[in-house]
């Protein structure tokens, strides 16, 4: 009974349930592993607050018994910026996967300067980039500026689950940028056509999330005591 | 049917210069259905390790005051005998059946990531290898299967063996995860035309759920497990009390896991359960969608349930009860289930084959084990009860009742299909019968032990406390289900070879997996078929069976795909080539990628016999290993 | 006819405009937060909730447009919406179970 049917070559893409794509899938699934990771994160980080028996404290200052006084840790003014820097990176990235989705439209008859910037996806790739470097830079800054001010990732619960938690979102950041500066080598190379669309789709929603994360962490860490 | 003529071989690919036999075509392979046999011959491998690790133990107890080994030795054995049942043999042996099973039963002709699916393979066996090896150099993980800090701390547990342990169960962690990933996309995206969720085989639909436990589940206790190791390499203060650290942190974190992860372990031998039951009741599942709504609802309550393995430790009488009350409503979507098979069976015309005594001594034996649960989710009987023997009866009557009874019933209901030939059913019989008695004989008395309260994981003990006869019979029992098991290695080595030759429809069943060849082509559908209802192959063959389930016609609904067809049953024949399916190519990168992820790892272990270079220089070459395999994989195409 | 395993994206999309506006709230909600933290109301017992508000209110916002669950198929919103109440309420029990657990240091 199995006649052999002729088929066009596997250009014509393969036939789904949902009519959507199998990565795009993938990638939502493993955000939702991502919210239980971070999830765990968090409650230790929470679980821990205020249970150090030696400082440096986020929020307070403390005196060691050999009289040496530490400030509270965090700065906020400084991780403000960078927390903005990275909120605004997302802008970044929305507009980037917008560029790659447009490239095709017709262009308008008067073609601005403003049309060209916002049509750039060479430049909302770079930005994104650029801006999630931005956010490690601050964070490299501010870890080994706790480490001179005499907290690290062993000097009690605090930094242990400050660290941890906060490394693990670094470390997040680290990849997507990573993931990033490929696709604009792509952009580079051959072009991000829309039927690219897809895949910085996936690094866009990777990315978004990981900023959303830092809303929560940048809350429940920094501005909550 | 009886014929001795050789039953077909995997059918060849498109790559035929990786070949279709060799190990190096096995090394390479991206084939759903191959990677489902790997499981299933390194989970059964596992196995038997396994029952030797339990064999020693109740060698060890069979009379009071022996030192068969030592005390330490001991700690290894059921440390090890746990960890290497619960995740080398009974989640690997779930694994295979989804493997093999989840694109047959929904008309597909792979996963959706065959190279991921590889890669989760490659990181399980050498995962599983990784915690294995140690115990022949005395350095086997010892700190319990559940390994709780701080006595898994550096400062109670100095040496290698807990190493082995955080990193073994990291590593495989990652396995399940890009398993889950895969299969979660495979089955909301791959099934074939006219196959709505409510027409999922209940395997499928099993499976479906475990997959996202999987995903809810693993990252809590990879965390857990990131600060245990922190804590050993990093001099970090999670589980450090001194530094003011929460004792019950490590049990929270380990049992928002642990509990899922028992749904884990029986969730597809439910499954495989309500695929063996109608097929030799010639009747449909009684109650389908009750079927999947209580599953649906055991995975999600899982959640909310793991404190009740913590009752003793004086959670306060608040989170006691909540945990026990929402303990207590877990057992009613599962006590349903029980009562839909016995449905399933009543009027039916039973055939008992050796997979559906497998099936009933499930539901059997699954209820035992359940109500010893109950009795466990009272707060204050479970005092006397944690940490006796009478959890440990518990737990092997689900685990060894329900998963393992389960799976064996998988196994001889589907041999068949996977290799073109019959499981021997006399041997199969011997088999069943001599485990069955053989189990009940070795756990059954250990209710008795434990209420009598020889505690759990004691290497050996006095006489005189009224546990010697209850030891006794269990080690005897454990006798009986070495030899079962021996039978029915024997009975499995054989039939490949020299079983009986199995037909398309081996046993009569009704659902897609059983329409094509057996074993499948590596295409396996010609044509993607159509489906109608639930049981597409007895609409087919037997419709007086299913003319009391709803169908919709074959032309009512709008063909998607312009290349399905109406359901038929295939004869095979023909290669991917000659029908001119484009077919995955086998590539090596997903055993290389998972190879670098164990170097990796293995790197940090020198950091803890002094060696801090050659940790930094293992762990770096793994990381490039990788992220190059990794960026040769995504580069290189499919198909 | 045939969605060919194509990801049809939205038919809707946020404009610029819309993302123009999105951006402005969030950064907008983040001023917010980092002002009132350096106000009396820090010390209201009204601070953590309206923080944890605000912060939800941004979480929220980032889901729904730049990562348009609003406007995808309603299969994203149920994959992530499943997890994320079963994280919450992760730890919510968690810090429950936590909450009275002080220790004299060993």
């Amino acid at each position: 009974m199995a006649t052999a049917v002729a088929h066009e070559p596997h250009e014509h893409a393969h036939y789904t349930t949902t009519g959507l794509d199998h990565r795009k899938i993938a990638i939502w699934a493993f955000i939702g592993s991502e919210c239980m990771l971070f999830a765990s994160l968090i409650s230790t980080y929470l679980i821990y607050k205020g249970r150090s028996i030696v400082g440096p404290f986020p929020h307070e200052a403390w005196t060691s018994p050999d009289g040496h006084v530490f400030k509270p840790i965090l700065n906020i003014p400084v991780t403000s910026q960078s927390t903005f820097v990275l909120l605004m990176s997302s802008l970044a990235m929305v507009l980037a996967l917008a560029a790659v989705e447009n490239r095709n439209k017709p262009k308008p008859a008067r073609i601005t300067l403003g049309y060209r910037i916002l049509s750039s996806s060479r430049l909302w790739l770079g930005m994104t980039a650029l801006m999630g470097a931005t956010f490690l830079g601050y964070q490299a800054f501010e870890f080994t500026s706790f480490v001179h001010e005499g907290l690290t990732i062993r000097t009690n619960l605090f930094g242990s689950s400050f660290f941890t938690l906060t490394g693990f979102h670094g470390a997040h950041v680290t990849v997507g940028v990573l993931w990033l500066l490929t696709l604009l080598a792509i952009d580079f190379k051959r072009g991000l056509t829309p039927k690219d669309a897809l895949i910085v789709d996936i690094c866009a929603l990777y990315w978004h999330f990981v900023d959303v994360v830092w809303i929560a962490i940048f809350t429940l860490v920094y501005l909550i005591k | 049917m009886a014929t001795t003529a050789a039953a077909p071989a995997f059918a060849p690919g498109k790559a035929a210069e990786y070949g279709t036999s060799g190990v190096w075509s096995w090394i390479t392979t991206v084939d759903h259905k191959r990677i489902g046999a790997l499981y299933l011959y390194t989970a059964l491998f596992f196995f038997l390790f396994g029952g030797i690790e339990a064999g020693i133990i109740r060698w060890q107890l069979a009379l009071p005051n022996q030192h068969v080994v030592s005390a330490e030795m001991y700690n290894q054995l059921f440390t090890m005998h746990g960890t290497t049942m619960i995740f080398l043999a009974v989640m690997p042996l779930s694994a295979a059946f989804f493997n093999f099973l989840i694109p047959l039963q929904i008309g597909a002709r792979d996963v959706a990531f065959p190279r991921l699916n590889a890669f989760s393979y490659w990181v399980y066996v050498l995962g599983g290898l990784f915690m294995t090896i140690p115990i022949f150099f005395n350095a086997a993980p010892n700190g319990g299967w559940f390994g709780y800090a701080p006595l898994t701390t550096m400062q109670f547990s100095g040496g290698l063996n807990i190493d082995f342990w955080v990193m073994g169960l990291q590593i495989l962690g990652i396995s399940s995860l890009a398993a889950a990933f895969n299969f979660i996309t495979t089955i909301i995206n791959m099934r074939a035309p006219g196959m709505t969720l409510m027409r999922m085989p209940m395997f499928t639909w099993m499976a479906f759920v475990v997959q996202f436990l999987l995903v809810l589940a693993f990252p809590v206790i990879t965390i857990a497990l990131v600060f245990l190791l922190f804590d050993r390499f990093f001099g970090t203060n999670f589980y450090a009390i001194a530094a003011g650290a929460d004792p019950l942190l490590w049990q929270h974190l380990f049992w928002v896991f642990g509990h899922p992860e028992v749904y884990i372990l029986i969730l597809p031998a439910f499954g495989l359960v309500s695929e063996i039951l109608p097929t030799y009741s010639r009747k449909p599942l009684f109650g389908y969608n009750v079927m999947v709504y209580s599953g649906i609802m055991i995975g999600f309550l899982g959640f909310g349930v793991w404190a009740h393995h913590m009752f003793s430790v004086g959670m306060g009488a608040m989170a006691d009860t909540i945990f026990a009350l929402t303990t207590m409503l877990i057992g009613i979507p599962t006590g349903v289930k029980i009562f839909n098979w016995i449905a399933t069976m009543w009027g039916g015309q039973i055939r008992f084959t050796t997979a559906m005594k497998f099936g009933i001594g499930l539901v059997g034996l699954f209820t035992i084990g359940g109500i010893s649960g109950v009795m466990h989710s009272s707060p204050p009987a479970d005092l006397q009860q944690t940490d006796t023997y009478f959890i440990v009866a518990h737990f092997h009557y689900v685990l060894f009742g329900g998963s393992i009874m389960g799976i064996f019933g998988g196994i001889y209901h589907y041999f068949p299909k996977i290799t073109g030939r019959y499981l021997d059913e006399k041997l199969g019989s011997w088999h069943f019968w001599i485990n069955f008695i053989g189990m009940n004989l070795t756990f059954f008395p250990m209710h008795y032990s434990g209420m009598l309260g020889m505690p759990r994981r004691v290497y050996t003990y006095d006489s005189g406390q009224g546990w010697e006869t209850f030891n006794l019979m269990s080690s005897i029992g454990t006798v009986l289900i070495v030899i079962g098991t021996a039978i029915f290695v024997v009975n499995f080595l054989r039939s490949r070879k020299h079983g009986a030759i199995a037909p398309n429809d081996a046993w009569g069943a009704g659902t897609l997996e059983w329409s094509i060849p057996s074993p499948p082509p590596d295409y396996n559908f010609a044509e993607i078929p159509v489906v109608t209802s639930r049981y597409p192959l007895w609409d087919l063959k037997s419709p007086d069976k299913t003319a009391g389930i709803a169908h919709s016609a074959p032309d009512s609904l709008t063909i998607t795909d312009a290349h399905a067809v109406p359901m038929h049953e295939e004869t095979g024949g023909k290669t991917a080539a000659q029908l001119g399916i484009p077919m995955p190519f086998p590539t090596v990168k997903p055993a290389i990628a998972a190879l670098a992820i164990i170097v990796m790892f293995s790197g940090l272990l020198f950091m803890h016999v002094g060696k801090f270079s050659v940790a930094m220089a293992v762990t770096l070459s793994g990381a490039v290993l990788f992220v190059g395999t990794l960026y040769a994989w995504l580069t290189s195409p499919l198909e | 006819m045939s969605d060919h395993g194509h990801a049809d994206h939205a038919h809707e999309h946020p404009t610029w405009k819309q993302y123009k506006w999105v951006a402005i709230i969030l950064g907008v909600i983040t001023g917010i937060e980092v002002w009132i933290y350096y106000t009396p109301f820090k010390d209201s017992p009204y601070f953590v909730p309206t923080l944890l508000i605000l912060s939800a209110t941004k979480f929220v916002i980032v889901v729904m447009f730049y990562m348009h669950l609003k406007y995808d198929h309603k299969l994203f919103r149920a994959l992530f919406t499943g997890p994320l109440l079963i994280a919450m309420s992760t730890i919510a029990a968690l810090l429950f179970l936590f909450i009275n657990r002080h220790h004299a240091v060993v």
